[in-house]
């Protein structure tokens, strides 16, 4: 196949290019293990409870170490259940100093769901029977939108929390 | 190179068909666009308590699958019948193929309009629609397949009579659009045939939720490049006879057509990067995968800003951009493609963010995907088809683009360009900053953040506005052009290949190869994963109806 002069510099540049760009990419995945979350953890949707992080006493944000913090969530049409605080009412806001680590993990016992804390990368689809997982260091302060940003339902513009970082 | 056929009455009546229910299809798919954009600006609620999601799902399914299909279908119908003729009994099966799809889209319009399918055009499990919702998309689906062999057995039978001929360009490039669909769409009708329409009838308890993304996703990706390829056909094939030049490359034509084919369908998991049940390894391998159609895409480029070049200098322009500048750009055949080509600039750079391993993770779900593929597809795409219909409706219905319909038609594509410009950049810019899509208007817990969502929905909501205009006035002209237009002969451009050009090689025809190749990726891309995904399920999803699916 005749291919012209310019069109092979064109072509070598562009082919260049994407290698060099997919090489980026895969440096960061497997070297610098910034792949999007993927544990292939399964879960019975139907009884997330009996799963130790999914228990009720243990949802909602936990201090684990110095600076190192967990949220185990559950969500369900449409709702995102942090657990609750010492009245009982259920947490819809958690807060995290500036600059700790924090593991997100959470399941959902119904449809699937989305998890973003808005404006960052912590961003999972959240499926029934999967349990999705991400840490991530709290580097700006402000207060974040946590939205389901999977169609749920009715509902699902209804479904939201918030994650304050602190000086 | 053969002459192009002559298109009989009867056979007119056949594309115009599949263009009627193309134009239906865009003014009831856009009003729902634009109440979408007023809703989600938070200033109007929707009337008669209609929900949002509602009409959510119908402008994705009707714009989605229902417009694209009949177009492609019809418009390649068309090139087939033009480029290697149709029998009377192909013409019979396309009948067939064209009642089954209707039937099936009015059997999933009314469920969804009833209320029974809020679920979205994606209908991802374990929300429950209606089952009628889910044997409509297999009806269209089916429909589309009667397609499929006939423009087979339409290239078969030429082949036969001409034997030892390449196939017209035309007609090759219909055949790898079909091919591709036909592979791609065994998944979601698999999905929909095995998986949803026994668990909705009851049949079977539970879904594998995983599974039937995955195999949505197998057929999602090719289904953006099916839309996409007869836009390909008219930059390469016709755009160059109307701005009065040659072919550039017939070789280079079809090899990047066989590299679409190869690389659009072992490539769905770029849309499930952030899906925590498939490895992170195998997302990466389908990624690398989804970039080679940045290949034929350089390709196609090169060839039509070639073409556009070699063309004006041999009619003289002189200077570095003289070439340019006598472009026909008063000719809306090319102005309407043109502005096409050039969304798909930021929309192919868009993309390449989407499907990138990690710079997924800022946008996915976000109303900058939203943003995407109003460019790609709601631009580049839909403004090459209406470049096509420019031509191909008054030379069906044996009228005349007039002058006057020429010139409504240039204003109809600077509208589409205001309106889309406004309402995609609000997308793109309030994705990034976190608001989802796909979302009803919300005030969500407050604070800056969403404040400054809503504006951008603002801004989306008169984007939308715009584009609803632009989408009456195309429907006014379509209905021009097929009714009230001047008797006349409309041309059916299709550029001819230069006399002294190069042969094209034997093999570029060689089907057995490409799709063994294409079957031989996709395998390699799915089996493992799939086993992966078969042997770690964890137990079903019962189904979700109120207040999720159902009303």
């Amino acid at each position: 196949m005749h291919l012209h002069k310019f069109e092979k510099i064109w072509l070598v540049f562009g082919m260049g290019s994407l290698a060099l760009f997919l090489v980026i990419i895969g440096f960061a995945a497997f070297w610098k293990g910034t792949h999007p979350q993927s544990h292939i953890e399964i879960i019975d949707p139907e009884n997330v409870e009996a799963h130790e992080s999914f228990k009720p006493e243990n949802l909602g944000l936990r201090e684990v170490a110095e600076g190192k913090y967990i949220v185990n969530i559950v969500a369900s049409a449409f709702n995102y259940d942090f657990g609750t605080d010492t009245d009982g009412k259920p947490v819809k806001k958690i807060r995290v100093p500036k600059g700790s680590t924090v593991l997100f993990q959470i399941t959902t016992k119904d449809v699937v769901h989305g998890f973003q804390v808005a404006g960052t990368n912590v961003n999972m689809m959240v499926e029934p029977g999967h349990v999705s997982r991400l840490e991530t260091e709290m580097k700006n302060v402000g207060e974040f939108t946590v939205v389901c940003n999977e169609y749920c339902g009715i509902g699902h513009h209804q479904m939201f929390a918030t994650v304050e970082v602190y000086e | 190179m053969m002459n192009p056929l002559k298109i009989a009455k009867k056979d007119a009546r056949l594309y115009m068909s599949f263009m009627y229910v193309t134009f239906a299809a865009l003014l009831v798919g856009g009003l729902m666009g634009l109440l979408q954009t007023l809703a989600r600006s938070g200033k109007f609620t929707l009337p008669f308590g209609i929900n949002y999601y509602t009409i959510l799902t119908v402008h994705g399914v009707i714009l989605g699958l229902v417009l694209t299909t009949f177009f492609i279908i019809g418009f390649q119908f068309a090139l087939m019948g033009k480029t290697v003729g149709i029998s009377d009994k192909q013409r019979k099966t396309g009948w067939w193929s064209f009642w089954l799809m209707l039937a099936g889209t009015v059997m999933a319009a009314i469920t969804i309009l009833v209320g029974q399918a809020n679920v979205l055009y994606t209908f991802y499990a374990p929300l429950r629609a209606h089952p009628a919702f889910y044997i409509g998309l297999a009806l269209v689906i089916v429909g589309s397949w009667v397609a499929v062999f006939t423009n087979f057995h339409q290239l078969y039978v030429w082949k036969k009579a001409n034997k030892g001929q390449k196939s017209p360009l035309l007609a090759f490039m219909v055949v790898i659009n079909m091919a591709m669909w036909f592979i791609a769409s065994l998944g979601v009708a698999a999905s929909v045939l095995i998986q949803f329409i026994p668990w909705s009838l009851g049949y079977a308890e539970t879904i594998n939720v995983l599974l039937s993304r995955t195999l949505f996703w197998y057929f999602g990706h090719p289904l953006v490049y099916f839309w996409l390829l007869p836009a390909y056909m008219a930059w390469y094939a016709i755009i160059p006879k109307i701005i009065g030049g040659k072919l550039f490359s017939d070789s280079l034509a079809r090899m990047s057509f066989i590299l679409l084919l190869m690389f659009s369908i072992p490539v769905g998991f770029h849309h499930q990067l952030t899906e925590p049940g498939i490895d992170p390894t195998w997302k990466f391998i389908q990624v690398v995968l989804t970039f080679m159609v940045v290949i034929p895409t350089l390709m196609t480029a090169f060839s039509i800003f070639a073409t556009f070049e070699t063309t004006g200098r041999r009619k003289g322009h002189k200077g570095l951009f003289g070439w340019f500048k006598h472009l026909p750009w008063k000719d809306v055949r090319f102005l309407a493609p043109f502005i096409g080509m050039v969304a798909f600039i930021p929309g192919g750079a868009g993309g390449i963010v989407n499907a990138s391993h990690q710079m997924n993770s800022l946008i996915h779900n976000t109303i900058w995907v939203t943003g995407h593929f109003h460019l790609t597809v709601a631009t580049t795409v839909i403004l090459t088809y209406f470049g096509i219909a420019y031509w191909l409706v008054p030379h069906l219905t044996g009228r005349r683009l007039t002058p006057r319909l020429n010139k409504l038609g240039i204003i109809q594509a600077i509208i589409w360009t205001v309106g889309m410009t406004i309402m995609s950049t609000a997308m793109h810019i309030q994705g990034l900053l976190g608001g989802p899509r796909r979302s009803n208007f919300s005030n969500y817990a407050g604070g800056e953040q969403v404040q400054t969502w809503i504006g951008y929905q603002a801004a989306q909501a008169i984007g939308g506005t715009i584009l609803f205009i632009g989408i009456v006035l195309m429907v006014y002209i379509f209905i021009q052009l097929a009714f009230f237009a001047p008797k006349g002969v409309e041309e059916f451009p299709i550029a001819e290949e230069e006399v002294d050009a190069e042969p094209t090689p034997k093999v570029l025809e060689n089907w057995y190869l490409w799709i063994g190749i294409t079957i031989a990726l996709i395998l390699f891309a799915y089996t493992i994963p799939v086993f992966d995904i078969l042997k770690h399920s964890p137990p079903g999803s019962v189904p979700f109806d109120w207040p999720i699916g159902r009303q």
